[in-house]
């Protein structure tokens, strides 16, 4: 039994979302889509009742094997503002018996005829084989998986790019850091090359940056100074403390020296460059306090930006399964 | 008692023979290919017109999982699982459990083996006790218990000077030792090939310098200590390449591939399905097309099942998650016949690969069809199309990606010393 490509397994008989595992195969029509909407959400953010009633009589469940305040609690407010019921699950897993408890986990959750899984685990892949083993007509949103994704981060990233800078063509974005562990910089650089920049440009030593991002489309820098010279756009990853004890870095110090953004480093970048961060900032391992604080910086427009992001992916995909479910009624 | 297999195409590399013609069995062995011997008047006689007449598969890595992990599979449910794919002598790893590093473990497989009445199978013993690297295995012991060779199997000896010393040992007695390179500091907790499509799928890679670093470190010991040696499993284009000059250097080592590593590559990774997951892993297509024409220059002679059953549930999860392994013993021959389209091998030295090539890399008494052989033989039907499915499978094992695919070529029959263990229904 030939299991189906992601592309399929996320998109209906129309081509719209049933699922959002990944932006590989998704093209700039589905991309633009998202944003479009997700734009509409966040004036409608600015109003006193914020609520719309897209999602309502669905049952949400946020679905966490993974530690995380800030996304689980955006998806949070995001199925809220949709109307959705909303449950959160976190659920520890121990290492040896992990593909049973999910497997099991979900059975229990089908059970409760819930509409919509926002997933987050430490496998890559998860995601889709969530989708392939539950059924049908549950919508599954990635909420990162292991290295392989996290396509509403991305997304978010690319609306807060859209919002300061109206366009995406011309644009040179320089991603810094650890590259190797990110799931965020995989989904970031499939959604710069769909949208059309003119260069994405990945930063760091060789230990963090493996050369195969080439072939994705990305220019590989290892020197900061080449690497931000003339961008508009600037995304620091987060660098996780683990990294020194597998021998890929020598030391915070050194990475800091070497790769981190600073006053001084910034001014390599465009005079109108923005600065982003997926969060949370490590101040003084790969970004200055001056600069998370300062002018360029536009970390915190990310946070707002993310509700209306994954407002927009979750009313899509949910209007996704039921078009899909119309659909097959007709035959 | 006396069979007559007629007018069948009798294949047989051993002894370069492809005809049609006559095989004549007396008792256990093979008595005659063409002309009929005296006494043979009144034979039991089977018609093969149209159908291939082969020589028992010989496949060097079918893990039968028995003792000690009885619901992946046991001895009898991938005895039967082999002799359906035509494979009549087998050798099974030493990674049971307990491990196979005492002459009764080696007895008790041997034993049930018999017992279950289905394919030859000679297991490999541990080359250290526990398979941990540490302690010398008795290795004579396990010899006179019927292993063919020792072998740590996918375990790693860390300590360069036990492996030394292992072989120093082996070689004094002429003891074949089988090696699965792996520096398991560059392999540790990955799950896929080390290139594009791990890197964009965020799976953790293996690099090829996991197997080559390990194969150069062995190959310098085979040449000091002089032991016999197999390299099990390559996966790399590097390897063949290293393999091939050690043997230009004079070095008498054999090799052996998973049918899978010649037929897919890491482009399948883009479905994250576990049941691609197989260790060393799915490389890239210059590595795949590489390890074919080590075939063809005959670096690599012989071609495996590298079967490896699971429950269901060892690949119910996310791919990194999952067991490795393919459980394909019983498809084995028509997986390789692929190879014929896909990488252009000529049918003898395919089938040589399947037989008298896997039993001549461990001395094993099978794989030809010649006069005085023992008549372990098939009967197979090379332009029969079938559907492998769950239903049908004989191994215990749930764990194929061929599983549901239509397959071309089917064992009919097989004979083990001239009995019939398997026809098909």
């Amino acid at each position: 039994m030939m299991r189906s490509e992601p592309r399929a397994l996320q998109l209906n008989e129309h081509g719209q979302l049933k699922h959002f595992l990944t932006l590989d195969g998704l093209d700039k029509t589905i991309l633009t889509e998202i944003l479009d909407r997700a734009d509409s959400f966040l004036s409608m953010g600015e109003q006193s009742v914020k609520k719309v009633p897209l999602l309502r009589g669905k049952t949400v469940v946020n679905l966490f094997f993974e530690n995380s305040t800030r996304t689980r609690t955006t998806f949070e407010l995001a199925a809220k503002r949709l109307s959705a019921d909303v449950i959160n699950l976190n659920i520890e897993t121990s290492a040896t018996s992990k593909g049973e408890s999910l497997l099991d986990t979900l059975k229990n959750l089908e059970a409760m005829q819930s509409d919509m899984f926002i997933v987050r685990h430490s496998d890559s892949g998860a995601a889709h084989f969530i989708a392939e083993h539950c059924t049908p007509n549950v919508a599954i949103i990635n909420a990162g998986d292991g290295r392989h994704a996290h396509p509403t981060q991305a997304m978010l990233d690319m609306l807060t790019i859209r919002r300061h800078k109206g366009r995406f063509d011309g644009l040179k974005v320089a991603i810094v850091g650890d590259i190797l562990h990110s799931r965020v910089a995989r989904s970031q650089l499939q959604a710069l090359t769909t949208l059309g920049v003119e260069e994405v440009r990945l930063v760091g030593p060789k230990t963090l940056v493996p050369k195969f991002f080439e072939e994705m489309g990305a220019t590989i820098c290892h020197d900061l100074e080449a690497g931000l010279k003339d961008v508009d756009v600037i995304v620091m990853l987060r660098l996780q403390k683990e990294r020194m004890k597998g021998a890929l870095l020598p030391s915070e110090g050194e990475f800091y020296r070497l790769y981190g953004l600073t006053e001084e480093t910034l001014a390599w970048a465009k005079p109108d460059a923005i600065v982003m961060h997926p969060g949370p900032i490590n101040r003084g391992v790969e970004i200055s306090s001056e600069v998370a604080d300062g002018a360029h910086s536009v970390i915190l427009n990310q946070v707002t930006n993310g509700i209306a992001v994954r407002m927009a992916v979750l009313s899509m995909a949910m209007s996704g399964q039921l078009q899909r479910d119309s659909g097959e009624d007709e035959k | 008692m006396k069979l007559r297999i007629q007018n069948g195409r009798v294949i047989d590399p051993s002894q370069d023979l492809d005809a049609v013609t006559d095989l004549f069995i007396d008792n256990e062995k093979v008595a005659a290919i063409g002309e009929a011997p005296d006494g043979f008047e009144n034979a039991e006689i089977i018609d093969a017109t149209g159908k291939w007449v082969l020589p028992g598969l010989v496949d060097l890595a079918v893990a039968l999982r028995e003792p000690g992990q009885t619901q992946k599979g046991n001895i009898a449910t991938e005895g039967r699982a082999a002799v359906s794919g035509g494979v009549t002598t087998l050798v099974c790893p030493p990674d049971t459990n307990p491990i196979v590093d005492t002459s009764s473990v080696a007895a008790l497989i041997q034993d049930k083996a018999d017992e279950a009445g289905m394919a030859n199978v000679f297991p490999i013993g541990a080359l250290t006790k526990g398979l941990a690297g540490e302690q010398l295995s008795n290795m004579m012991a396990l010899t006179d218990a019927g292993c063919v060779a020792v072998s740590n199997h996918r375990y790693p000896v860390v300590n360069t000077k036990v492996l030394s010393r292992a072989l120093e040992y082996a070689a004094t007695h002429d003891l074949l030792v089988v090696f699965h390179p792996d520096e398991e500091s560059l392999s540790e907790g990955g799950c896929a090939h080390e290139g594009l499509m791990s890197t964009m799928h965020g799976l953790a890679g293996i690099p090829e310098e996991a197997e080559t670093i390990a194969l150069m470190r062995d190959l310098l010991l085979v040449e000091k200590t002089g032991v016999r040696a197999h390299f099990a499993r390559l996966s790399c284009a590097k390897s063949v390449e290293m393999l091939a000059d050690a043997k230009a250097s004079g070095l008498d080592v054999t090799a052996d591939v998973a049918v899978h590593n010649l037929l897919l590559t890491d482009q399948i990774l883009s479905r994250f399905d576990g049941q691609y997951h197989v260790l060393p892993p799915l490389r890239g297509d210059e590595d795949r097309l590489t390890l074919i024409e080590g075939i063809k220059a005959g670096v690599i002679t012989a071609i495996c099942s590298d079967h490896q059953p699971h429950e269901k549930m060892a690949k119910i999860a996310p791919f990194a998650a999952t067991e490795p392994g393919m459980a394909n013993v019983e498809v084995l021959l028509p997986l390789a016949m692929e190879l014929m389209d896909e990488g252009d091998l000529d049918l003898s030295t395919l089938l040589s690969c399947l037989t008298c090539g896997p039993a001549n890399c461990f001395g094993l008494e099978a794989g030809s069809l010649s006069v005085g052989s023992f008549a372990d033989l098939i009967i197979f039907d090379s332009t029969a199309r079938w559907q492998w499915t769950h239903h049908n499978r004989k191994t215990k094992g749930h764990n194929s990606p061929y599983f549901g695919t239509t397959l071309t070529g089917q064992v009919i029959a097989t004979f083990i010393s001239g009995q019939q263990v398997y026809r098909l229904a």
